[in-house]
């Protein structure tokens, strides 16, 4: 996005690599996106293109030693992240930006009590007492919807359910309240009717702490409903980015159409045939030459092949990483 | 056969009906080890499935979908009740008929890594069900394994492969392969799709689709995504802690539904179109343990219609209409 005004968070032409036994691989190649100050930005796209491997990269978090921020910038309340020392690291993390995975049960201490994992970063990040944070940490678990949080806040993860968990990862994400907020599939292990509890306290708690939220999904539905504005990533590439209105009402990219046309929705007759995209995700270490989706685009010619495409600007906010996006008609999604 | 007698019409046999079946797990627990309670993961379901038909069963986790299913495909002993297939009760085939009862009805598992035997090539994994089945000779089977290779779209040299040489949704191929290598009548689809890519899941619901056109195949598809579950559904069953809430047609569960959980069911899934505006029924609370499930209605601590009955009452599933939407409910929602 163009227009970077009040950007909380601008990453500009990161490229990750990691050191695999078949030789190096660049997981991220040259990607840029910006995150508003109290807005939601959605990045999407399918397994292996590289969202969880940029989120990590963020909070300084890839796997060691092999992954390696190789070039760019990640620029957060003034300091660039990429360059960070451990230390600065270590007073963002939890303080600043805070962090929600998948799976709740990997992210909190099966032997610790949740009251414990609460205030410990509370402890670690402020002068806060012992007793102050316990106090806080009842009143956040309270706020994310926990019932009876003053005995709750003495059990094991395990005498929680899925969607209580996940409720307490957010406690413990937004304790110190954070400017940012990672959500990495925050709801992909719920049920739906959780997947909406949870959705919306998320919305909530942006609206009262007033922070960001950078959350990744496959969903394009949890895109739609929640994010402002939407990063398309295809291959370790961004495909197409823009405002949620660009992207679901004006999609450029034939990866973003055709994301768009293959999902089932609740509306369209039974048993119809469902548009595809051909093929699969090619690997990192046989990337297609060019373009990276050229293998699988209907729309794929001798440029496409011969040189990769570069992320063009179609409105202010609106860009997308195709040779002939300026022919293929603007099209709406049925 | 004259014009007349072909278009009276004629109710298809169903090819499977289930009867109040049960299917209760002793909870062990105490230094004996006793089982003094029971987690009730299906408790009383009843439905038929017709020849060529698809019929859904949603839910959400620890409603019983899973293991209603496998009671279908008799990997479970259910506790009671009844499965009829092609109107024999299956409990009660001889030995020696059960094998055929076994190769009409096959399965297909979520996810295709753990199904799959990962030291048997692609052509072993596929050809195994037919030496089972003592079917043709070596020769013949190899060239069918080949035929049902095309069938579902991979190329012949996968054969010599193994399935981590494959993504994941190749991988369900295989499983798919394997699952109609019987010529089977029904197969139970055991949320088939969910571990799938967006762009793989729909290349994978097409194939079903065309391979039940061409097959005329019944599927029970078990899945807990309303959209997909719709999508590949002529009938839907929403099941909620062990009990099928509702059923109606594919059309009638999206447009004219009845019961609050189906209605809470539907309002949850999260609509790609940003101009959408979710009018959502936001459901309290978790699903119970079907361990101690609430009296009565068992929905009723997240039911925003409780009324005194539904705590005392256990409802039955009801015809409305007719049969084909059927409802267990007290309350009568207008839609």
């Amino acid at each position: 996005m163009s227009t970077v005004t009040d950007s909380l968070l601008k990453v500009s032409n990161l490229a990750i690599e990691f050191d695999t036994d078949e030789g190096q691989v660049r997981a991220v190649d040259d990607i840029s996106f910006s995150v508003q100050a109290g807005q939601t930005l959605g990045i999407v796209g399918e397994s292996g293109c590289g969202k969880s491997v940029t989120a990590l990269s963020l909070m300084r978090l890839l796997p060691q030693p092999m992954g390696q921020i190789v070039s760019g910038s990640i620029e957060f309340e003034g300091k660039n992240l990429a360059q960070a020392s451990i230390k600065e690291m270590e007073k963002i993390r939890g303080a600043r930006i805070g962090m929600v995975f998948q799976e709740p049960m990997t992210a909190l201490n099966p032997v610790k009590t949740i009251g414990k994992q609460l205030i410990e970063s509370l402890l670690l990040h402020t002068k806060m007492s012992a007793d102050k944070a316990i106090q806080a940490a009842v009143a956040m678990l309270d706020r994310v919807g926990i019932p009876s949080p003053d005995i709750r806040i003495a059990e094991y993860p395990h005498q929680l359910s899925g969607g209580m968990r996940q409720r307490v990862v957010i406690a413990m994400a937004l304790i110190c309240r954070p400017s940012l907020l990672i959500a990495d599939e925050p709801t992909t292990a719920l049920d739906v009717t959780v997947q909406a509890q949870i959705l919306e306290l998320l919305k909530e708690l942006q609206d009262e702490m007033g922070m960001s939220v950078m959350l990744i999904t496959h969903d394009l539905g949890v895109i739609a409903e929640t994010c402002e504005s939407v990063v398309v990533m295809y291959a370790g590439k961004v495909a197409e980015t823009g405002t949620v209105y660009d992207i679901f009402d004006k999609p450029y990219h034939p990866y973003t159409r055709g994301l768009l046309n293959s999902i089932p929705r609740l509306d369209s007759p039974s048993k119809s045939v469902l548009n595809t995209i051909e093929g699969m995700v090619p690997g990192l270490l046989d990337l297609p030459s060019g373009c990276r989706f050229q293998n699988r685009c209907p729309h794929a010619d001798e440029t496409c092949t011969a040189r990769a495409p570069t992320l063009d600007a179609r409105s202010a906010t609106h860009e997308v990483s195709c040779h002939h996006w300026l022919n293929l008609a603007p099209h709406k999604v049925s | 056969m004259s014009e007349f007698a072909s278009s009276t019409v004629v109710q298809p046999e169903p090819l499977l009906e289930v009867n109040d079946l049960k299917m209760h797990f002793p909870v062990k627990e105490g230094i004996l080890m006793k089982s003094k309670r029971y987690n009730k993961a299906v408790d009383g379901v009843s439905f038929s499935i017709k020849p060529g038909e698809t019929l859904g069963l949603v839910g959400e986790s620890g409603c019983g979908k899973s293991t209603l299913g496998r009671c279908v495909v008799d990997l479970y002993k259910p506790t009671s009740g009844q499965i009829k297939f092609e109107g024999q009760d299956v409990a009660l085939l001889p030995k020696s008929d059960k094998l055929a009862f076994r190769r009409n009805i096959q399965m297909i598992f979520q996810d295709p890594m753990e199904s799959l035997n990962s030291r048997h090539t692609v052509g072993d994994i596929i050809e195994e069900p037919l030496i089972i089945h003592k079917m043709g000779d070596a020769l013949w089977r190899k060239k069918r394994v080949l035929e049902l290779l095309d069938i579902v779209g991979l190329p012949a040299r996968s054969v010599t492969r193994y399935p981590f040489e494959f993504s994941g949704g190749q991988r369900q191929r295989i499983g798919i392969a394997r699952a109609i290598a019987l010529n089977p009548k029904l197969i139970v689809c055991d949320e088939a799709v969910s571990a799938l890519d967006v762009s793989i899941q729909s290349q994978i619901l097409n194939l079903l689709v065309e391979l039940q056109r061409e097959f005329n195949l019944s599927y029970l598809f078990i899945a807990h995504d309303l959209a997909v579950v719709k999508h590949i559904s002529d009938r839907i069953a929403i099941m909620y802690l062990g009990r099928v809430v509702e059923t109606a047609s594919a059309e009638t569960i999206y447009s004219g539904n009845k019961h609050p959980y189906t209605r809470s069911l539907l309002s949850a899934i999260p609509i790609p179109d940003p101009h959408h505006k979710p009018d959502r029924i936001v459901l309290q609370g978790d699903v119970p343990s079907p361990i101690n499930p609430p009296s009565g209605c068992t929905f009723h601590p997240r039911c925003g219609h409780c009324e005194a009955v539904c705590r005392s009452e256990v409802p039955r599933l009801r015809n409305l209409e007719s049969a084909a939407h059927r409802l267990s409910c007290h309350v009568d929602l207008i839609s």
